[in-house]
């Protein structure tokens, strides 16, 4: 591996991070997914450019993946059910941007502090996408806790699975990585289906989730 | 001779769900399907008792131990016992319109596959294997959990989704970790990840990597372990529920979850330079004991007050595993069979009584031993064996625990007695009201439909006075390679 080849590795993995760090501050519905989209397609190229220096061509169908399901098809999708559900105007915070962003910058400091020294003796490259990795990750469950909305809690765990598929391709001749993002495509369709059916199904006038929370019946 | 029984009874247990899955989705009629359903599961048990003495050879993606053997024939007699209970619920739900003959056909189809599942996680020797079968019984619990697509039953499968989701996002992290560790010494590909090579190997792996791993695997199948703090899905997805899915969850998929954890656990304790995972395990269980012990105080819904008892008790689990050494792991081992068998055992008699009573609010449940006396009794007996009272197999286990807890780290002892006390005292409290006073009622139960419910508990009685020594020497034999 050359270190333009690595530091194009670093390019992808990085902007990954940074491209969660946008989704973490998307206040209206419509610029959450095309945010999200974005991020599924630096998933794809980071994703494609690991499975062109491993010459691993069963990652291309991973990229794939990304790029066409979740890249377009899942935000096409979601962009439908926003309409019709008629929660395009604003998505609501639970905890404020800037204390948020904070944060987030925290959990990136903690996961290059936790992974860089346990990963020592692996390769190079494998240390830092590990990190960028858990950053995504964790950057994801920031997102899926400060969000109340259904349609943004699925987006954030889309983002916090980008991070795990981008952790199982940097570790090299990883098996099963095509099969796990199938599998994890099939979840998400899962998902986005749910919240169709809960809309269709007319139970429920908000996916608000605290809406929800009111309707479980444990009262004291 | 031997390795071809081995490797049809594995294929028959394996392929008996799946193309029973394919079977059921087909057939319309309801009286049908369950009878098929019963006999499927009654041809999966054989197929994991044949396992237990003729063992196939192990390959790259399956194994069959000691250790799961003990999972897959608990696993596989509680599947089969609650086909047989789902058979007469199920019938009762037509009736009473709660369910159409439409959505069985979909309910039976995902009941064998969440079989299918469960036994392919416990036979796989590829972690990753393990990780996508643990995957796939979620994601079918989860849309059992919302079949009467009620309000509170969506709320809760949704909760379940999310929350097993991230729990699912986190276990994969650990197993791309483990990978990593392996990776560089047992080199790429499949290998890495076949869990009897890890086990094996682990001495030269990175312990740095390695507990980190553990970190991550603990947080995310101690999810679908129910562990507190991780644990908010479980009492929702349990009340909401078709009960036979509520003993399916409590009495297999539980267990499952605490099997994988196992099984890294032993791939940990190769290595003697890594943290013991022991203390971790010990502090989540203890936990969710203590916790999960004051939560059953202020429960007012039946099937939610006994999910915080499967809280407390897979934290009971949890802390023996975690304790370690010969007799904790014996014990452990033996209170996961008995709560298996109890727990399925009492939510057969709550499913009944839901539907008789027509609500699950403890508070409008009284007399039952009067109303429905077979019913009212079996219940009180689940009950007493879950408390924990003498002479059922659930004393055994938690006796031997707390002994040799006091033996080890007598702090801890006086933490799980406490536990113990609390939930005994809130299964005392509740259980007085449901099952004695007066009342006017009288309900009319079929006796063949208590027959699951009395075997459960008979076995566990069995177990309390008399635990045959082929069992015994079993489950020892297994307790000492948990290590």
């Amino acid at each position: 591996m050359t270190t333009l080849d690595s530091d194009i590795a670093h390019l992808l993995a990085g902007s990954l991070v940074l491209v969660s760090f946008l989704l973490l501050y998307q206040d209206r519905m419509f610029a959450l997914l095309n945010v999200f989209a974005l991020h599924a397609c630096v998933l794809a190229f980071s994703v494609a450019w690991q499975a062109h220096l491993q010459h691993a061509p069963h990652l291309f169908i991973t990229a794939l993946i990304a790029l066409l399901f979740k890249g377009m098809i899942i935000p096409a999708a979601l962009h439908r059910i926003v309409v019709r559900l008629g929660i395009h105007r604003t998505i609501e915070n639970v905890v404020s941007i800037g204390p948020t962003m904070l944060f987030g910058m925290g959990l990136v400091a903690l996961s290059v502090v936790v992974m860089l020294p346990v990963t020592q003796s692996a390769g190079a490259f494998v240390r830092e996408d590990l990190a960028f990795a858990l950053s995504v990750l964790l950057l994801g469950f920031l997102m899926m806790v400060t969000r109340r909305n259904a349609v943004s809690q699925v987006i954030g765990f889309m983002s916090l699975e980008n991070g795990l598929v981008l952790a199982a391709t940097g570790a090299r001749g990883m098996p099963l990585v095509v099969e796990i993002s199938v599998g994890f495509s099939v979840l998400i369709a899962f998902l986005v289906v749910g919240i169709f059916l809960f809309r269709i199904r007319e139970r429920f006038d908000t996916v608000d989730l605290q809406a929800l929370d009111m309707s479980r019946g444990e009262s004291e | 001779m031997n390795v071809s029984v081995g490797t049809l009874a594995l294929a028959g247990l394996l392929g008996t769900p799946a193309i029973g899955a394919l079977l059921l989705a087909v057939i319309p009629t309801y009286r049908v399907a369950a009878v098929l359903n019963m006999i499927l599961c009654a041809l999966t048990l054989a197929s994991a008792a044949l396992l237990y003495s003729h063992r196939p050879e192990p390959s790259l993606y399956l194994l069959v131990d000691d250790l799961n053997t003990v999972f897959l024939i608990i696993g596989t007699l509680v599947g089969f016992t609650t086909s047989v209970f789902s058979a007469g619920y199920i019938a009762h739900e037509l009736q009473s319109r709660k369910l159409r003959s439409r959505d069985l056909r979909f309910y039976h189809a995902l009941y064998q596959f969440l079989m299918f599942a469960m036994d392919l996680a416990l036979v796989s020797n590829n972690i990753g294997l393990m990780w996508v079968a643990i995957e796939l019984a979620t994601l079918t619990t989860v849309v059992m959990v919302g079949i009467y697509r009620t309000n509170a039953a969506l709320e809760a499968s949704w909760k379940y989704f999310i929350l097993g989701s991230v729990g699912i996002g986190l276990a994969l992290f650990g197993t791309i970790l483990v990978y990593l560790a392996a990776q560089e010494r047992l080199g790429e590909g499949m290998v890495a990840m076949a869990w009897d090579r890890l086990a094996a190997n682990s001495a030269g792996f990175d312990p740095a990597l390695l507990n980190l791993s553990f970190v991550f695997l603990l947080l995310g199948y101690g999810t679908k372990v129910g562990l507190a703090p991780v644990h908010a899905w479980l009492p929702d997805a349990h009340a909401e529920g078709p009960t036979p899915i509520s003993a399916v969850l409590s009495g297999l998929l539980l267990n499952v979850a605490l099997f994988a954890l196992l099984r890294f656990r032993l791939i940990m304790a190769g290595n003697p330079a890594v943290l013991s995972p022991g203390p971790m395990m010990v502090t989540m269980g203890a936990l969710s004991l203590v916790f999960a012990g004051f939560m059953i105080y202020r429960r007012r819904d039946i099937k939610r007050m006994f999910a915080y008892s499967s809280i407390e008790h897979m934290g009971i689990i949890t802390l023996a595993f975690g304790l370690g050494g010969p007799l904790a792991n014996f014990a452990g081992l033996l209170h996961m069979a008995m709560h298996s068998l109890t727990k399925s055992a009492i939510f057969f008699g709550v499913g009944y009584t839901s539907q008789l009573e027509g609500t699950q609010h403890i508070a409008d449940i009284r007399g039952l031993t009067q109303s429905q006396p077979l019913l009212g009794w079996l219940l009180v007996i689940g009950v007493v064996a879950i408390a924990g009272l003498p002479p059922f197999g659930i004393f055994t286990s938690e006796f031997l625990l707390v002994t040799s807890t006091f033996a080890r780290a007598p702090w801890l002892a006086i933490l799980l007695v406490l536990g113990l006390m609390i939930a005994f005292s809130a299964l005392a409290l509740r259980l007085h009201g449901l099952a004695f006073g007066e009342t006017d009622k009288r309900h009319a139960l079929p006796a063949w439909r208590l027959a699951p419910m009395a075997l459960h508990l008979g076995l566990v009685a069995i177990a309390g006075i008399y635990l045959p020594i082929a069992v015994v020497a079993w489950f020892r034999h297994v307790a000492t390679q948990l290590g």
